[in-house]
């Protein structure tokens, strides 16, 4: 039962990650119907970000707690930029053209970024230090969970209800629903669209930020290309949930979380990915919108 | 007229004169040929030296040149001079055993090389019908030496499975671990070393495999395999594979409280593992090839070689500048080339090399090379003793 009980929260805590990540892929899909490629590399900028901040601040002696959170702060600050930036280059003069073309821009930025990176940083792994301190009450169970898992679970759920908040019960949360509904009809009622869509890859880039920054503390290393395999494996998540769909991405998340935990705990971790996609492919045979997805009607 | 005929007369004695001469030269220069046959002791590389594997090939022709230049000025072996047969093979099987057949052809008592397993399986059964002695510096397929098919075959590097060996051995015999988890990344040199120590523990008594795994590289995070190590209770823990995924195991397998050693390989033993895991990597294994930056010898052979060829010298070097050392060391204590008195003395006597002090095992394996233990200790490698 403690075996089961270990994989569950690994399994929990992986798809946490997942979760954060998938809800930027599925938010920008609802709006935009763009499947945002570049969407790892916010998250590993995010991480790197991070990095640097926290190896400033750390040299001035400041408490670890601190230094996380500023970092954390600074991150979700840069990636936002990046994401807004990236939106205005690379989608925006491509919004009425084709979808085709929109996605290989994505694929271009995603390996832009990644090179970028690579050229201003290192092509070498970093170490990024774990600075969230070992919290006492959970000494007992650290053999089950750690405190690195902890927070994990609390920011998931924290960012989840604040996006569920602004989604349901803000304007701007009302102007992103009608967006995605119908982008010109939603545009002749008044709203800002381009504003609007602005804001769902701001708003992505900053759970990618808190993800990357989240995942790099609890692994502990980072180098260019983790945002590749992470949005890989995100993408999937918020493909199982059915894409465009935010709680649909977070239980994608974890579905795929556990499925790759127990898979590797009961049959092998040699088989972990092919376990995690066989599923995905028969949700899609039994599902093709996913678990949560709305069936989506073609436009004539 | 009569001149004419004369002069033609003289022009078709001379020609007979010249074709005679040039007979007598030819006569001649096979003569000394084989007179210098009788003088020298010839010695063939053979090797990958142009191609894309040319930068394993070419650092063992200078090696043996080196050595042999340094013999020949201290008047060469058994009183007579040696003398170089340099043959590339492009490492491919099937050019390997032309490359073979031409140096036997040429007469040659010893070969250094070849340079890749599979170009040196190919050629050592030519070698063999022949009786010549075969020394490679960088072909590890175990079975070369461990099949017993080529008596004629030496190595003076470790081979693949000698660091699955050292991790068996050193796990069992000195941190008495009965309960051995391996675990490996699914590439090629993880997976091979993971399948030697699984093959190794299964024929330890008392000690046995309790998980055998293999993991995804760049993964997200490793927690579920880190569950199953601590669930098989295993004492210790040998991963085959490369620094990032090794750092991330042990600072998962750290903070889960699992205190099981760890044991890893060469592509572990890097500084970068133990800047990314901290004070996570203390303690931890990793096995490494002996540390030779130290010995005089090597480090007069590599000056050696910058003063020849003006720059460092490349893969393999020091291995084959020890395997020519050791085959002219070899004859030398014979007393001749003849095949059995230098098998013999190949396995007899000890020779001084950058390598180390080494001879050769019944098997061809070189008895002093090899890797050794290294364990993280205040944020560095330490051989351990």
């Amino acid at each position: 039962m403690d075996y089961f009980l270990e994989l569950f929260l690994g399994g929990l805590t992986r798809g946490s990650i997942y979760a954060l990540i998938a809800l930027g892929y599925t938010m920008v899909y609802g709006i935009i119907q763009l499947i945002n490629f570049a969407h790892g590399e916010i998250y590993m900028i995010g991480a790197f970000t991070a990095l640097i901040v926290i190896s400033v601040l750390m040299s001035t002696g400041m408490n670890p707690v601190a230094v996380i959170l500023i970092a954390g702060f600074v991150a979700v600050i840069y990636s936002c930029a990046y994401g807004f930036t990236l939106e205005k280059i690379a989608y925006k003069p491509l919004r009425n053209a084709p979808r085709l073309s929109a996605l290989i821009s994505a694929i271009g930025m995603s390996l832009f970024l990644q090179n970028y990176v690579l050229l201003a940083q290192t092509c070498d792994f970093l170490p990024f230090p774990n600075l969230i301190p070992d919290f006492e009450c959970i000494e007992p169970f650290a053999h089950i969970i750690g405190s690195t898992d902890v927070v994990i679970l609390v920011t998931t759920a924290v960012v989840m209800i604040i996006l569920t908040i602004l989604i349901r019960y803000t304007k701007i949360g009302k102007a992103m629903r009608a967006t995605s509904q119908d982008r010109v009809m939603a545009s002749l009622m008044g709203i800002d669209v381009n504003t609007v869509i602005s804001f769902t890859f701001i708003l992505g880039s900053a759970t990618a930020a808190i993800g990357g920054v989240l995942i790099a503390s609890h692994i502990g290393m980072i180098n260019f290309y983790i945002g590749f395999i992470a949005g890989i494996k995100a993408f999937v998540a918020a493909v199982l949930g059915g894409i465009g769909s935010l709680p649909g991405a977070v239980l994608g998340g974890f579905v795929l979380g556990w499925t790759e935990s127990f898979a590797t705990g009961y049959i092998s971790s040699d088989y972990e990915d092919v376990f995690a996609f066989l599923f995905l492919v028969l949700i899609l045979i039994f599902k093709p919108s996913g678990i949560l997805g709305r069936s989506e009607q073609s436009k004539v | 007229m009569h001149t004419g005929k004369k002069e033609q007369y003289m022009m078709k004695e001379f020609k007979w004169n010249k074709l005679a001469m040039g007979m007598l030269a030819i006569f001649l220069s096979t003569f000394s040929a084989f007179a210098s046959a009788e003088d020298t002791v010839k010695v063939g590389v053979a090797g990958a030296h142009s191609g894309d594997l040319a930068s394993y090939g070419l650092p063992s022709v200078r090696a043996a040149e080196l050595v042999v230049k340094k013999a020949n000025e201290n008047g060469g072996i058994l009183g007579s001079r040696i003398e170089l047969f340099i043959e590339d093979d492009v490492c491919k099987p099937e050019i390997a055993t032309n490359t073979a057949t031409k140096l036997i052809s040429q007469g040659v008592d010893a070969v250094v090389g070849h340079i890749c397993s599979g170009a040196t399986k190919a050629a050592l059964a030519i070698y063999k019908d022949a009786n010549v002695i075969c020394m490679s510096p960088s072909a590890t397929n175990p079975p070369l030496t461990q099949s017993g098919d080529y008596p004629n075959f030496y190595r003076t590097i470790a081979s693949d499975d000698a660091q699955a060996r050292l991790q068996v051995d050193y796990a069992i015999e000195v941190l008495k671990a009965e309960k051995i988890a391996v675990i490996h990344d699914k590439g090629d040199y993880g997976k091979g070393l993971a399948e030697f120590a699984k093959i190794f523990i299964g024929k330890e008594p008392g000690a046995e495999v309790v998980l055998y795994e293999g993991i995804t590289p760049g993964a997200v995070d490793y927690s579920a395999v880190v569950q199953k190590i601590k669930h098989s209770k295993a004492e210790a823990v040998i991963f085959g594979g490369y620094h990032p995924e090794a750092s991330k195991i042990v600072m998962q397998m750290r903070r889960k409280r699992i205190k099981a050693h760890f044991i890893s390989d060469d592509g572990v033993r890097d500084a970068t593992f133990i800047k990314v895991a901290g004070k996570y990597a203390e303690g931890v294994y990793a096995t490494g090839p002996k540390d030779t930056t130290k010995n005089p010898l090597a480090i007069a052979a590599i000056e050696a070689h910058k003063k020849a060829y003006g720059s460092e010298p490349g893969a393999f070097f020091l291995n084959a500048y020890a395997a020519s050392q050791a085959l002219l060391s070899a004859i030398e204590k014979a007393g001749s080339t003849d095949y059995e008195a230098v098998t013999s003395a190949l396995k007899n006597y000890y020779v001084e090399t950058p390598l180390g002090k080494i001879k050769f095992d019944e098997r061809g394996d070189a008895i002093g090379i090899g890797f050794s233990m290294y364990q993280v200790k205040n944020g560095n490698y330490i051989e351990v003793q």
